[in-house]
Parts: C-alpha cells; structure tokens; sequence
C-alpha cells in the first residue's frame, strides 16, 4: 500500500516530510524505496522535481530561512530493511543490519545525528490532519486507534485489493461485506495480518475490531497491513512453513537466535509437514517460538515466529494431527494427504475425475466417485475443485 | 554514579557501565561470546542475556548499559534455559570435533559448553559446510568452526584498519569472508594473526609447521637450529598455566634442548645485529638528510602493508631485514664456514611470537647463496604444542642458557618485543655513537608505553630528533598519511604491525575475552621485558662482545658491504590484491 501511495500520490508524502522537517528542524530528509517499485521511485522522482520548481524545496523555503530537500535512497530490497536502524545502515550505504539500541534514531540516526524516521503511510496522514484538524481525523477509528487504515486485501476472497477502512472495523466487516466473502462457497478458516512477522486470526476472532490493541491482544499485529484470508482448504501448519521460510529468507543474520533458530524452526515444520514428524518436534519447536522473541536483537527476529505462535494458539490439534495420526486434512501437506471421498457428500458430478492429473478417480456419472491411493500424488486438486466439498 | 540490584546484590558504578561491566564487579560472571571489550560490542551472539525487570524481552548485558534502579537477575532459570537454547542453536551448526581441534582446551566455545552441562545438541539439522581456506603460509581458516562472534571482523577493521574480512551473505549463509570470497592469501591481509588472537574458536589459526620441524630433528643429517624471538619467552610459560608475563627463558632453552635441537640461539642476539646495522643506516640518512623519516622494517605484517599500501613511501623504510632474518643468514654464511658445517645442511628454525613471519621467511628477497636464510617458522603456541607433545615437564625444568657463541645478547636486543623497544635500542647506539660519549641515562621512558601512538623530540648531543612509535596498523596509516601528504617532520618511525609490538603478536598465546577485558596483558608482558633489560649485564647493542667479534673477524664495517649483501635486503611494491592477478 505504501508502494500504492507513492505512485498514486507522491505529493502527500513529500509535502509532509517538508513540514516535518520544518517541524523538527532538519535540513534533509531521504525517502527509502526499494529498487523493485521502479514506478514509485520514479513518480516520486518527478514529484521532487516539480516541488523544486515550485520553490517548495531547497534554499529559504518562501524566502524564510527554512531549507529542506529530499533525496531518493534505493534499497535492494531486503526485508530487514524496514526495520528503522537496519534501513538507516543501508541509506549509509552499510550492510542493511539493525543497530543496538539505544542510541534510538531520535537521539543519534542517520549519520549519527538525530533523525525522524516514519513510514510513508503516516505521512501521508500528515497534509490530511492538518487541513481538517486533528478532531476531524480523531473522530474516525477507535479510542486507541485513530484514523483509517488501508489493508492489502488477498487470498480466498472475492474481491482483492487495496481496502482502506476505519480503525475498529471488523474482520467480518472488511471480509464479507468489503470483500465479498470467500469464494466457491468455501468457509473462512483465518486471517494472516501484518505479513510474515504477523499471525493469524480464526474464524472465533471474526468479529474483532481491527485495531493495533485488539490485534496484538488475539496474537496478531498489523504490521505492513497485509491482510489474507484463507478458506478451509488451507493447512495451517503449511501456512506456518511459508511465513516463516520468508524469515528465515530474510534474516540479516546478527544474531544467533534469528539466524540459527528461525532456521531450525523451519526444519522442524519441514519435518511435520513431511510426515516425519514427532511430538517432540512439536515441543522443541514451541520451545523455540517461545525463546526467540525475546533473545533476537531486532523486530524482524522477535516476531518471525508469529506465524508458529499464532497457529500453535488456534490450531494446536492440526500440528498433532501432523504428528500422531500422520494425517494432513488438508491434503496441502503432500506427505500426509489422505485423499478420499465422503461418500455421504459425493453426488456424482464427475468434477474430480475430470481434474485429476494423473487419472486416479474412477466413477459413473451420478454415482459415488472412488479415489485409487496408488495412483493418486495427493496433489490437491480434487478437494478444490469438488463443487459439494465432498473430498478431503 | 548508578545504583542497581544484580542478583539480590546492591552495585553502584559509574554512568555508562554496562551490566556485564557492574556483575563482574561484585563477582557475578555472565557468559560471553561475541563480547570483546572495546573492540566489539555488538551484542550478536545473545549469550550473555540477562533479565532486568519490567522488559519484555532478555537483555544483552554487554552493551546493556546500568540504569538507576534496575534489577538484574544473571541466573533465573528463565534466563539459564534460554541461554542453554542460544547455545544449543549455535551449536546445532559447528563442527564439534573438540579432539582434534587445535583450540581443544582453549576455547571459548567449549569452556561455555561444559559450563553449561551441554550433554547433548537439542537441534540438529543442516550444518554450514566451507572448504578450508589454507592457502597462505601463514593463516587458516576453518570456517566450519566460525560462530559467527565477528570479533575477528572488528578487530582486522577497527584495530588494525585493514578490512580484509567482513561479514557476507545473510540468514543462515552469513560468513565472514573476504572480497570475492577469495583465499585470504589473495587479499589484502597482512598476516598480522589478531584476528587469530580474537577468535574464540578455532576457526582460525596460524599455518602449521610442526610436523616439518619433528621430520628435520628426526633426520641425522641435518643440523637443526632453532633461535627465539624476544616476545616468547614472556609468554610461552602461559601455555604451561604460569602467570601471565613469566619470563621462562632458562626453561625455554632447557625444552628446546630436550626435544632435540642442535643448537639454541637467541634472536635478541639478532637485534643487536638489526640495530648496529640500522643505526648505521640512520646516521647515515641523518647526514646526508636522505629518505627521511627512516621507518622500522622488522615487522614483517607491516612490512606488507606498506608495500602495497604506500608503495610510493617505500624509500622510507629501512633497508635492514628483520632480526631473526639477520641472524639466519649469518648462521648459514658465518657460523657455517666457522664450524665448516654445510650450510645446505642447516636447518633453521625461528620460534616467533607472529604469523606473519611465516610469510616473510619464504619471500625470495630472504635467500643467501641460494639458501632461506630461515627454514622454519614455529609460533610460540606450536613451541608449546611440541613440548606438550614431547612429554616435557616445563613448569619444573631446570634452566639452562643458550649455546656459544651466538648465544649472547643485550637488554636492548630483549626489547625489541614491545612496542616503542627497537626506538629505544637504536637511540641508546645512535647517541652514543654520534655523540661518542656515555649516555647517562639509556632508559628512554618517552617512548614506552601503552598508547597507540608515541611522539617523542630526543636529544642527541647539541641536536634533536623527533620520533614517532606507532603501533597496530591504523596507528600505522594514520603516520603513512602524514607522511604521504607531506606534514610529517619525524627523522625516526618504529612501526610494529601488531598493537603491543611482538609480545601482542599473533603467534602468541590466546587469551579469553574475559582475561582480556579484566586483565592487563600487554602491560604484563611488556614489563616482564623491560626487567630482562634491566638485569642484563650489557643494555647496548654496540656494546655486545659477540656482535664486535663478528664484525671484526667476518661483517667488516656496519653498513659495509657484506653486511649490505648479508644483512639487507630490498622491498618492493606489491599488489594489494592479488586476485586481480589472477584475474589477468
Ligand atoms: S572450536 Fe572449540 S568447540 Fe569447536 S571443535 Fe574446536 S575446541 Fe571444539
Ligand atoms: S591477519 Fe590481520 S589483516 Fe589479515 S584478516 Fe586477520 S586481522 Fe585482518
Ligand atoms: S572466525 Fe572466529 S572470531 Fe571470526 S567470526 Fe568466526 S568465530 Fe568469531
Ligand atoms: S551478545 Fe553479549 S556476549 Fe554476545
């Protein structure tokens, strides 16, 4: 969304660093954008240009002695450079690692002097508070939360997108009404907010109110405002395994507990996953979800294992299904699929049949369909696509 | 001054303390690993995590710093069993073969592991694998050992300013590497070996040359000798458990007798030679103002800094080689005719408190008549290593003194170890030989001491010279670049690559982060050599009888023509990077 923000309205952001920066006193700001979004870097490019022209930028502003300018830094995209210091080091052209704080950045940032450091969003804020006032913006979203957030709706949802919402509106609001409800008929099974750092949200959690407290007290956060949806063909300890292969993706490598633990943790769901899995697995792999969060040096380390943490809290029994009954409901767990049809649910459609890649499904038209496990890879694709969810 | 509880104890410290800092005080001992007192504080590794109440999280007491009020506690079992986990994870990717490592006993890693009650490793899983980098002569690495600490990075560029390694990669493949991940033989290392000195593990250590040295003293037909650097003797009783800054000379000689050498010199005898011959070459540029300041060349690490970091300067450095080379070739031309020994015979070791030493003795520049001046070159850590080997009692051998007639030294040759020592002994011969009259003080207390960099204005007769130590190598540059631009106005420059001089060298015995941070090493062992010189009957190189024998019966004149072919030699520049050889 951010990304969005400064493609669609550079002009926000910049005027709002400007005032920022005659608020604080500061000479230079630096916009940090990743080289990938080459459209924002180059539209926020053009909006520096015009702000030049327009004398809104460089020496004695308006003839006051207020002199501000901004310059682009690109970043090569590497996920701990979101974390403040870890993108101060990477704007100094160092290795994009965090810094020991304190010194906090306000105290001594980039360059060593003090330095205000915000995310784009919140800037864009900015110009919006001060043209209607701070009750004008106060009187939207919720006690703790003010104002409206934009989500970057995805996943099992009929309508994706960029949804901006009040603060406190709830999960089942944003899903249902805003995104039309899951599709194919499908159950809502959670919700990922705030990304790989964040966790998910089960269906008992619906009708939370969005907000940064009611996320953080059920286990989630905001984060960058990600928001999937996922329905109920979707594993949870699957889903655990991709978050956190990101993580471990992306760590900078610091500190032990990131660099190894995440790294360990990864294996361990591999393991369960892979149908290799034990209890014990189960319990050194909490004990490490438990520790890392507060050993890691950085938010990048201390939340990686959100995603474990929070699928651990709603869905225990999935990850001791993986490991007791060797069974992955789902099916999304290629070594624990069990594939067969509900012969109660199967109406005979032949949808399946015609699916299957590899022609395991045998059956007459209007008559119980039959899955043969020799041939079957348990690729999945019956259980989507079966219109009575007769398979799984 | 800041008060706090640590474990149920009041403390109160100075503002700025760091918690590991304040627990030490009152005896508290926190874990450490990637901790290195002023070099790095970083905070990587975790194991020092301590709780201070109302955090959310554990706190690394290293870089932790005191605040009024807070209440530490280093020993919760919360605070054990996550550390346990920190190390258990670290360990899941090391290479555990303690038995044959060559820091098994002396490691950092393993001390934590057995204080820890590490019985098993919790986590398996993939373990990084690298080549062995051992390409160089004088410095391996063994990455499957590295934790990834960085303390070898902070200090190749922080005390040294080299910047030879850094950490690459990321996630689970971060390592310390070298620009393209080139052996370290390629780059621009000086072998200076303090990354060595800072490693907590044995991910790196010097070239070993053991098994070549047990080979020759198994071989009848080679005459093996083997010569000390003034540094070790200070140190080599450590590896023996002795206090740190033991003189163990008469011990040394008796071990190296018992495994076998045929002959036991002393360098310092050497670096009388190092200093008659660069005194010599010294006034000789004073006079004729020629090449000034003249700049030391005895440390060979510093030796290849500068000629591939101010090949422009090299004129400056002195043309002598350093005192175990010195000493060396005349073993195999001198000592060789007199005892009519074939000196394709000799085999010289040279046992040297330095890596790079190693590095120095197989340049072709270091050859006589065909032949390495030196062989050989052990570390005082490999000396110890073959004693153990051999079985000998060190701590209670007799003494015994190094062989005729090359055996006699000065206390201006035994300085030569410390930083500030080389200065010292020249300026002790220069006056006197300039001035011709008796110094009446020779202690040249300006010039010692444990600051990086030393400027001194001396004395000689009615004139006066200005003088610069400097030592460890960004001391090193921040003199280069005065020199390079032009604002230096020094006649003299001693230079020692290692910060301390050779008794800090990187052959020398590996001390714990924790020794450290709490004792002062450097002064110990400094102080152990300057009570040598002050007990030695003769303090003056000019003055040692062997030394005006030599000269009289085979050198001729210091600075004379075979002193020139036998004792000089010429330096050149050399590329920084020698991949970019490769490359071409
Ligand atoms: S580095 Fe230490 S822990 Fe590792 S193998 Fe060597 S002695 Fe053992
Ligand atoms: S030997 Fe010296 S120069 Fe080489 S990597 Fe180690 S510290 Fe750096
Ligand atoms: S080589 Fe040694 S000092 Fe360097 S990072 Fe590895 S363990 Fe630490
Ligand atoms: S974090 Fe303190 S010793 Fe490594």
């Amino acid at each position: 969304m951010d990304r969005s923000i400064l493609e669609g309205d550079p002009h926000s952001v910049l005027e709002s660093m400007i005032i920022a920066g005659f608020a604080i006193g500061a000479n230079q700001g630096y916009i940090y954008v990743r080289a990938e979004y080459p459209i924002a870097v180059q539209r926020f490019s053009v909006a520096i240009k015009q702000a030049r022209e327009y004398g809104l930028l460089g020496k004695n502003i308006f003839g006051t002695n207020f002199s501000f300018d901004v310059e682009v830094r690109l970043g090569a995209g590497a996920f701990v450079c979101g974390e403040e210091t870890a993108l101060l080091e990477s704007i100094e052209g160092k290795r994009g690692q965090p810094r020991i704080k304190p010194p906090y950045p306000a105290n001594a940032g980039l360059w060593g002097k003090p330095t205000l450091i915000n995310n784009v969003e919140t800037y864009a804020n900015i110009t919006r508070i001060i043209l209607n006032g701070a009750d004008w913006y106060s009187s939207i979203g919720t006690e703790g939360s003010k104002g409206t957030k934009v989500f970057a709706l995805g996943g099992n949802v009929v309508n994706v997108g960029l949804v901006e919402v009040p603060m406190g509106t709830t999960l089942r609001e944003i899903v249902y009404d805003i995104g039309g409800g899951i599709p194919n008929g499908r159950d809502f099974k959670a919700a990922q907010t705030g990304g790989p750092s964040g966790g998910c949200i089960p269906k008992e959690h619906l009708d939370t109110p969005i907000d940064y407290e009611s996320l953080k007290q059920i286990g989630s956060m905001m984060g960058s405002g990600g928001l999937i949806i996922m329905d109920d063909t979707k594993c949870m300890v699957n889903l655990a395994k991709f978050y956190l292969s990101f993580t471990v993706d992306e760590s900078c490598g610091k500190c032990t507990p990131c660099r190894i633990g995440t790294k360990r943790m990864l294996e361990l769901l591999e393991k369960i996953s892979g149908g290799e899995g034990t209890l014990e697995d189960v319990e050194k792999l909490e004990e490490l979800a438990n520790s890392i969060p507060k050993t890691a040096i950085c938010g990048l380390g201390q939340s990686a294992p959100n995603p474990v943490l929070s699928t651990f809290k709603y869905f225990r029994e999935e990850y001791l299904e993986h490991v007791q009954e060797k069974v992955c409901k789902t099916g999304e767990c290629k070594a624990l699929a069990k594939i067969q049809i509900h012969e109660d649910k199967c109406k005979g459609c032949g949808m399946c049949k015609r699916n299957c890649p590899v022609e395991a499904i045998s059956g007459e038209p209007g008559k119980i369909h039959h899955i043969d496990e020799t041939k079957c890879i348990k690729c999945g694709t019956c259980i989507s696509v079966c219109p009575f969810h007769a398979i799984g | 001054m800041v008060n706090l509880v640590i474990d149920n104890k009041q403390v109160t410290v100075p503002e700025g303390t760091t918690v590991l800092e304040a627990a030490r005080k009152v005896n508290i001992d926190i874990p450490t690993l990637c901790f290195l007192k002023e070099i790095n504080e970083v905070g990587d590794c975790r194991m020092c995590i301590v709780e201070i109440e109302g955090r959310r999280g554990f706190c690394a007491s290293c870089i932790q710093k005191v605040e009024e009020g807070m209440v530490v506690h280093t020993n919760s079992p919360a605070v054990i069993s996550a550390r346990r986990t920190i190390l258990d994870l670290i360990l899941s990717n090391h290479h555990r073969d303690c038995l044959t490592c060559v820091r098994n006993g002396n490691c950092e890693l393993q001390a934590l592991a057995e204080k820890l009650n590490i019985t098993d490793v919790r986590y398996d899983g993939v373990k990084n694998e690298y080549e062995i980098d051992d390409k160089s002569p004088s410095i391996v690495r063994d990455f499957n050992k590295c934790i990834l600490c960085r303390r070898c990075v902070a200090t190749c560029n922080k005390v040294q300013n080299i910047g030879a390694i850094s950490a690459c990669q990321r996630g689970f493949a971060s390592c310390v590497s070298t620009v393209g991940n080139e052996s370290l033989n390629d780059v621009n290392c000086t072998f200076c070996g303090q990354c060595i000195e800072s490693c907590p593990t044995g991910a790196l250590h010097e070239k070993y040359s053991i098994n070549e040295v047990w080979e020759k003293l198994r071989d009848e037909n080679a005459y093996v000798v083997v010569q000390t650097a003034p540094a070790v003797r200070v140190a080599l009783g450590e590896e023996f458990g002795m206090e740190i800054g033991t003189n163990v000379t008469g011990k040394m000689v008796t071990a190296l007798k018992n495994l076998g050498f045929d002959k036991v010199f002393d360098t310092n005898t050497g670096a009388d030679f190092t200093i008659m011959e660069e005194g010599t070459e010294f006034i000789k540029r004073l006079k004729e103002k020629d090449n000034l300041p003249m700049i030391t060349s005895c440390s060979p690490g510093w030796v290849k800094f500068i000629e591939a970091n101010y090949p422009e300067n090299l004129p400056h450095l002195s043309s002598c080689k350093s005192p175990h080379e010195m000493f060396g070739a005349l073993i195999k031309t001198y000592y060789a005719a007199k005892n009519k020994i074939n000196p394709e015979k000799i085999y010289v070791v040279s046992v040297m408190p330095c890596i790079a030493k190693k590095y120095e003795r197989q340049r072709e520049e270091m050859k006589e008549n065909g032949l390495y001046d030196v062989d050989c070159v052990i570390t005082t850590r490999e000396l110890a290593r073959m004693i153990k080997q051999a079985n000998i009692d060190f701590t209670n051998l007799e003494d015994s003194s190094f062989d005729d007639p090359m055996g006699e030294a000065t206390g201006a040759g035994a300085i030569f170890g410390v930083t500030g020592g080389v200065m010292e002994a020249a300026l002790r011969s220069v006056s006197e030989i300039l001035t011709g009259k008796e110094l009446e003080k020779i202690d040249f207390k300006e010039v010692r001491g444990q600051k990086g960099i030393r400027k001194a204005t001396i004395e000689i007769g009615k004139d006066e010279i200005k003088v610069v130590v400097a030592t460890g190598l960004s001391n090193a540059r921040e003199i280069m670049e005065e020199i390079k631009q032009g604002k230096a106005d020094y006649q003299f420059v001693e230079i020692m690559a290692c910060p301390g001089g050779c008794i800090m060298g990187g052959g020398q015995p590996i001390k714990s982060s924790k020794i450290r941070a709490t004792v002062n090493v450097q002064k110990k062992r400094a102080d152990a050599m300057y009570t040598i010189d002050e007990k030695s009957k003769i303090r003056k190189s000019h003055e040692n009888p062997v030394l005006k024998k030599i000269y009289k019966e085979y050198l001729g004149e210091p600075g004379g023509h075979l002193a020139h072919e036998i004792l000089h030699t010429h330096y050149e520049a050399k590329p920084k990077y020698r991949i970019l050889d490769n490359l071409n």
